[in-house]
């Protein structure tokens, strides 16, 4: 599985904001935090305010803060946002024969592993990320 | 431990939670768990309110040598009245269950639980619970 640019982006960002709830960030603290393009993240941050997991401070020393609610906010309600991470293979839908069977087999076994990488996104709350963060870092120090 | 007294109340929360009523099978599970002729490496928890009221319960055995998998902790029922959640009541019965498993032996706990039942799997990772070695399989029969 690989997430595109703009969920990856996305997690990036909510998880920085709910890392420190009620702190407001600018897109440029985040850009820099991550190594990432400002402009790319700047419309992902207008994404993530119209779903409403971040919201928009204006003013002085403006800039974004987290909306959402850490202990049920699920990675996959980030992600999905951006993508529905389903597999596709692309295949006319006439096929008949050999061709057949070994594309309905191969979608068979995509959508066993969609639905367990979507499930598994799902299960884990912005709250346990951050914690196995820590519990990490702190393993390897 | 549960009590006989307790699987009424049991049967409710269960009912109220799951939309079944399965009066039979938790009163099997009882016996099974924690009634007379319980075996020490089976456990039937309850947690109760100050008023004795049920706030929760859980159950769980130890299973060995499943494909070759050493004794293992399982965690196989956990609830809690809706009105008492996001108090820790679950992380409490949990923990005993754990601790009481830990006193046996056992250095692993597992369960399974459905794939978009997101209150226990975010409960279970909450607790640091994470996908094993294990992949579970089924198939339908007709």
């Amino acid at each position: 599985m690989k997430l595109q640019k703009a969920s990856r982006y996305a997690l990036y960002a909510v998880l920085h904001l709910a890392s420190e709830p009620g702190k407001q960030f600018s897109t440029a603290d985040i850009a820099e935090s991550y190594g990432i393009s400002i402009h790319h993240l700047a419309k992902v941050l207008r994404t993530l305010v119209r779903s409403g997991l971040i919201e928009s401070v204006r003013g002085v020393g403006g800039g974004y803060r987290f909306a959402g609610n850490l202990r049920r906010t699920t990675l996959w309600a980030v992600i999905h946002e951006f993508e529905s991470l389903e597999s596709e293979i692309d295949t006319p839908d006439d096929l008949t024969g050999n061709a057949a069977i070994v594309i309905r087999g191969l979608d068979s076994v995509m959508g066993e592993i969609d639905g367990l990488n979507r499930a598994t996104l799902d299960s884990i709350t912005l709250k346990t990320l951050l914690r196995y963060g820590v519990e990490n870092l702190e393993r390897e120090s | 431990m549960a009590e006989a007294a307790d699987i009424d109340a049991v049967v409710a929360l269960d009912a109220e939670i799951t939309g079944t009523e399965k009066a039979d099978y938790w009163t099997d599970v009882f016996e099974h768990f924690a009634g007379a002729n319980q075996r020490l490496k089976r456990y039937f928890l309850v947690a109760k309110t100050g008023d004795d009221q049920l706030a929760g319960f859980i159950v769980g055995e130890i299973r060995a040598w499943e494909f070759g998998s050493p004794p293992c902790g399982w965690v196989l029922a956990l609830s809690v009245t809706p009105d008492l959640r996001e108090q820790g009541i679950g992380t409490l019965l949990f923990e005993a269950l754990c601790t009481a498993m830990k006193k046996d032996g056992v250095t692993t706990i597992r369960t399974m639980v459905l794939g978009n039942d997101k209150v226990n799997l975010s409960f279970f990772r909450g607790e640091g619970l994470a996908a094993g070695p294990y992949i579970e399989l089924e198939r339908r029969l007709e």
